[in-house]
């Protein structure tokens, strides 16, 4: 299998084809700002009650924004709501304010 | 225990500080040569304990600031203290660790306990002494860095000068002077007027080791620029632009991102640097810009793995490298807690593992063997089976002899060369 693989594609590519294969919407130019804004977020989730609110008020009249599969996707496909937050981790150190 | 975030010994090799996920710094200083057991070298132990940073949250942009410490450098020794800076995404601080044996004692107004003496009672007056006592290791914190970086900061680095240092995130670099914490010079920005247009990232920078004028920063296109400070107080513009050409034929979607640097050193020599992006580890020579002058295959293997890697965010892992002593070897981390180790003069390499089942203390490390096809052979383990979440992303070389530390997860691996 190993043979056939190189006489077809280098094997960077053959994995390229697999990962296309498996997101076909994946953008067009894998360097851009949409990538790189996900890296300058870290992928930090936040929660902001303003977007919140508001989104869920326009609900009713408007669909949220669809992001797609994208795996480039800066926030995810909907607003968080606060059950959809991970449960910040407990420090080291606790604080002087607990028992 | 935490999961182990940086690693750096101190100039003399004698301290090694590592700092983790929950935002503390555990300092180990080597022991004495004991006489009585000439055989066995000097062990590295605990010799320092402290929190550096807590997690913060940014109130008007409503995001947490994680107290996982990026960075870590230590400060040339000038007195008795030892300094070092430690970083977070956002907040460099500058820690004086000192020793405290002694202690005064006999002092005219409190008792030995503390409790203040009636001072009517005070007939005559006494001069305190200082008494031995168990050492102590304090560490305080002396200057807090804050509020010059926008995005998250990935590295610092002292300048040559032992006056000031660098800090860099992802679009800027800051210039500052150790003795003061509210300014610092913006002296690299490569953020875009329409965020649209943002092509690259800044992902790691450092000072040369013997120009105190010269830093290089690379970045996530797999380019190393080099910036002159005499030149302009801006350094927008580079002096020089290290860049291997592509072969446009093999140019595939993982390109870009497997030719990010993670990591860039400069040599002790101060005439070479090295880079480390996601398959391989390369030299480059100060005084020639369009090619490496070495290139090690770290991981070859990955390469037909990539879609995987890609699902599962590992082709983004920042692994480090780093220069032993004499410049004649380098070391970088993998995947399955391997690291490997190259030999710039023999052109050997090895690859080793740091864990615990695989070798006893004070035993021999066994090289392993990664199979890349065909039948395996005994005693090497299959690409498949490699373990993608026990990766090696920091390690460490003593400045002077041949001692490495190695930070798998949450666990310290120190090792040494073999004694005769």
């Amino acid at each position: 299998q190993d043979t056939q693989e190189k006489e077809s594609l280098p094997p960077e590519r053959a994995e390229e084809a697999k990962l296309k294969a498996k997101y076909p919407n994946l953008g067009q130019k894998p360097g851009g700002s949409d990538f790189l804004m996900k890296r300058l977020q870290k992928g930090q989730k936040y929660f902001d009650s303003g977007d919140y609110n508001m989104a869920k008020a326009k609900m009713k009249n408007k669909q949220l924004p669809s992001a797609g599969p994208d795996k480039n996707l800066v926030t995810g496909d909907h607003i968080p709501t606060p059950q959809d937050l991970p449960q910040r981790k407990s420090s080291l150190v606790t604080s002087k304010l607990a028992g | 225990a935490d999961i182990i975030s940086t690693v750096e010994f101190n100039y003399s090799g004698d301290l090694l500080a590592t700092g983790d996920k929950g935002g503390r710094v555990v300092i180990f200083q080597r022991e004495q040569e004991n006489k009585s057991r000439p055989h066995s070298r000097g062990e590295y132990n605990v010799y320092s304990t402290f929190q550096s940073h807590e997690p913060e949250f940014d109130y008007l942009k409503s995001l947490e600031i994680e107290e996982k410490i990026n960075k870590i450098r230590w400060l040339p020794q000038q007195n008795a203290a030892h300094f070092l800076l430690s970083t977070n995404d956002k907040t460099i601080k500058l820690w004086k660790i000192s020793e405290r044996d002694k202690r005064a004692e006999g002092y005219n107004l409190k008792d030995e306990d503390g409790r203040l003496r009636d001072p009517f009672r005070i007939t005559a007056l006494r001069v305190p002494i200082l008494k031995p006592m168990d050492l102590m290791v304090e560490a305080s914190p002396r200057r807090i860095f804050a509020n010059a970086h926008t995005y998250h900061i990935n590295s610092i680095s002292v300048n040559s000068d032992h006056e000031t240092y660098l800090s860099a995130d992802d679009l800027r670099i800051n210039l500052w002077h150790l003795e003061i914490t509210d300014r610092s010079f913006n002296i690299v920005d490569i953020k875009p007027a329409n965020m649209e247009e943002l092509t690259e990232v800044i992902t790691a920078a450092e000072f040369h080791p013997h120009h105190c004028n010269v830093f290089v920063y690379s970045s996530s296109k797999g380019t190393i620029r080099l910036c002159d400070m005499r030149s302009s107080a801006l350094c927008d513009r580079h002096s020089k632009f290290f860049e291997e050409p592509e072969d446009p034929s093999s140019r595939s979607f993982f390109s870009e991102i497997i030719s990010s640097i993670s990591d860039v050193k400069f040599s002790h020599s101060g005439r070479y640097m090295m880079t480390r992006d996601y398959l391989s580890v390369k030299v480059w020579d100060l005084n020639m810009e369009n090619r490496p002058v070495e290139t090690y295959q770290v991981h070859e293997y990955l390469r037909s793995k990539l879609c995987s890697l890609y699902e599962n965010d590992c082709i983004f892992d920042k692994f480090e490298c780093c220069w032993n002593g004499s410049d004649s070897a380098i070391m970088t981390g993998s995947y399955n807690n391997f690291f490997r180790m190259f030999d710039r003069n023999t052109r050997r390499d090895v690859t080793l593992e740091a864990s615990r089942e695989s070798s006893k203390p004070r035993a021999i490390l066994k090289p392993r063997k990664v199979c890349t096809g065909g039948k395996r052979k005994k005693d090497e383990i299959s690409v498949d089976s490699l373990d993608f979440n026990k990766k090696i992303l920091h390690t460490a070389w003593h400045p002077v002899e041949n001692i490495i530390a190695v930070a798998a997860t949450n666990n310290l691996y120190i090792f040494q060369d073999k004694i005769n």
